[in-house]
């Protein structure tokens, strides 16, 4: 199909907005009516047609405005992308794999011509058809990893491997859940994941570090994440969190279903070919509550799992606060009903609202 | 004088242990105010082995707050080369070249403040000093450095939670998530939800 691609904001005014497809294709994360931290990775080798899962760089309606917010913040702050000096290798090696992945899979939108070193990029959506040297840093006008990414949705942390851990020695991240690539650039797997209650004790990073220094190159993982999100903003930095802070009180009953968003992270894992580093891409998608809750199975879980969740979670994921406001609204589309299992709507057998 | 304990936290906090003599090549010891006591202990270990530590030893001393209190003890350990500094800053420019030519075989160790540890690591790290043979004590004030995550600037010597930080003026709490590289703690704007409303700042760990 081809794509509509949205003009739209996620500041200021805040124009965002998800079409009936991009609803119907939501990635929602919870596959029964709770949730905890567990290791929860497969292997990312595609799913349905149509779905976030189908690419292996998901492109939607809302790529053109994504990267023109992505140049606003990196404006405002250029420290959103580091990439410490040894990691030069792997930027090439991710500026590659998007490269190939998104001319395979969307022809009509991206194309890559190679002669040798010899390469030209045409991107449509951005107007972009650019001829440079593969490894010639002096032929892109910026950094091979900051070139690719800024032309690519979704946050992206690159993993050196060495003793026995990951180290995040590059990034670009712009879309984030409330963590600074300028503070955890150089830590370690268990140093970025400090902040994150009760997972260590779980065990959980030690499973999930053994499972990712395995992954191989072209069997790439995945697994998802989600947070809360007042309005639709991409940019929920620490950096600026004394900026948008003060919006997480601006939620009422009344505004709340437009206002508030579920924001979920589609998280892969690539293995890069020459540097064997590990590229981590962060794809961040929003739904507001009201979008949510046309899907009746997920307006009934959301109810459920908002509600049992451990309070240090929900204090963690910064919401703590607007709980009891969020349960207010989301009880009125639980009728109480059994949900099937799996994270699919499943609209055509789930019945409707019963209240 | 008592050593503090500092209680369990989270992965990214450093953690201290007790300077011990290690056989080397050279010794480079580095330390600020009551961070003094915890090389005399060392000394007085090394030497109850009749080691030559402080033969092969460079102390490199930041007196700060504790004045002469302690400098006349250390230099009767008869280091091989000793340097009493006003500053970190003003001791960096030493201290890097003197690990512009460390060889294998070099033990380091620190002892003081959180700061001082914290910038001192980071400067061997960036030398390519093996973590190995780094040793770290903590003595005397438990102040902190924090970065503000949001205008990056880096208040020394932080004795509060909260505090302004002293770069923009933003009243920050005190994290402890803490990266190697800044040799920082992070600090975070307290009041974003609720302008204004500043709870009275109390010291650390009390
Ligand atoms: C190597 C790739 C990964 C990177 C770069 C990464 C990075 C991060 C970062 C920066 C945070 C925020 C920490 C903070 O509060 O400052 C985080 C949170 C978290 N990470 Fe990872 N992570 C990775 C892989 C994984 C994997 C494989 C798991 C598997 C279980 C995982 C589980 C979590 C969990 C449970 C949280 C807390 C999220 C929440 O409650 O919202 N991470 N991660």
């Amino acid at each position: 199909m081809t794509i509509q691609f949205n003009d739209e904001t996620f500041r200021d005014d805040y124009s965002f907005r998800n079409s009936p497809w991009a609803i119907k294709r939501f990635p929602f994360p919870f596959h029964e009516d709770s949730y905890m931290y567990s290791v929860n990775m497969e292997q990312h080798r595609g799913g349905p047609a149509g779905s976030v899962f189908e690419k292996r760089f998901d492109v939607d309606e809302h790529y053109i405005s994504e990267m023109r917010d992505r140049a606003i913040v990196l404006a405002e702050d250029p420290l959103r992308c580091q990439s410490l000096p040894h990691m030069t290798l792997a930027g090439w090696d991710l500026l590659e794999l998007i490269m190939v992945s998104k001319s395979e899979d969307y022809p009509d939108l991206f194309q890559l011509y190679r002669d040798g070193n010899r390469w030209r990029w045409v991107n449509k959506p951005l107007g972009i058809d650019d001829s440079f040297t593969f490894m010639d840093e002096t032929t892109l006008p910026h950094g091979p990893m900051e070139y690719i990414t800024r032309q690519t949705q979704g946050d992206f942390a690159v993993l050196d491997q060495r003793d026995d851990n990951l180290w995040m020695d590059a990034g670009m991240i712009t879309t984030q859940a409330d963590w600074s690539l300028d503070f955890d650039i150089g830590m370690n797997f268990f140093e970025w994941h400090a902040p994150v209650p009760l997972a260590h004790e779980m065990g959980i990073f030690k499973r999930a570090l053994k499972f990712l220094m395995n992954v191989q190159q072209g069997a790439p993982a995945r697994r998802l994440n989600w947070t809360m999100t007042v309005n639709p903003l991409l940019d929920t930095s620490p950096e600026n969190y004394h900026k948008w802070g003060i919006q997480k009180t601006e939620l009422t009953a009344e505004n709340i279903g437009a206002k508030q968003h579920l924001r979920v992270e589609l998280q892969t894992f690539y293995r890069l070919p020459r540097s064997n580093a590990l590229v981590f891409p962060i794809r961040c998608y929003l739904i507001a509550f009201q979008d949510l809750v046309t899907m009746p199975k997920w307006g009934r879980r959301l109810h459920r799992v908002i509600r049992d969740l451990p309070e240090e979670l929900a204090t963690y994921k910064g919401f703590i606060a607007n709980r009891p406001l969020m349960l207010e609204y989301l009880s009125r589309f639980d009728d109480g009903l059994p949900t099937s299992p799996g994270v699919w709507a499943d609209l055509e057998t789930e019945p409707p609202l019963q209240k | 004088m008592s050593k503090f304990q500092f209680p369990q936290s989270i992965a990214s906090r450093p953690v201290y242990g007790t300077l011990a003599p290690r056989p080397g090549k050279a010794h480079l010891m580095m330390a600020d105010a009551e961070g003094a006591e915890a090389l005399l202990d060392l000394a007085a270990q090394a030497g109850a082995r009749d080691s030559g530590l402080m033969a092969k030893a460079h102390i490199l001393y930041l007196p700060r707050q504790t004045g002469e209190a302690f400098v006349d003890r250390l230099r009767a350990l008869n280091p091989a080369q000793f340097y009493v500094g006003p500053s970190f800053d003003a001791a960096l420019p030493r201290l890097r070249r003197v690990l512009s030519d460390a060889h294998m075989g070099l033990q380091v160790y620190l002892a003081g403040t959180e700061g001082l540890i914290g910038r001192a690591a980071a400067e061997l790290a960036a030398a390519g000093i093996p973590v190995g043979s780094v040793q770290t004590e903590h003595r005397g004030s438990v102040a902190r450095r924090m970065q503000c995550v949001h205008c990056k600037g880096i208040t020394e010597d932080v004795i509060t939670d909260p505090f302004v930080c002293a770069h923009c003026g933003l009243n920050l709490f005190v994290r402890d998530h803490y990266s190697r590289r800044l040799a920082a703690f992070q600090g975070v704007c307290i009041d974003a939800e609720d302008p204004g409303n500043v709870p009275e700042p109390v010291e650390l760990y009390r």
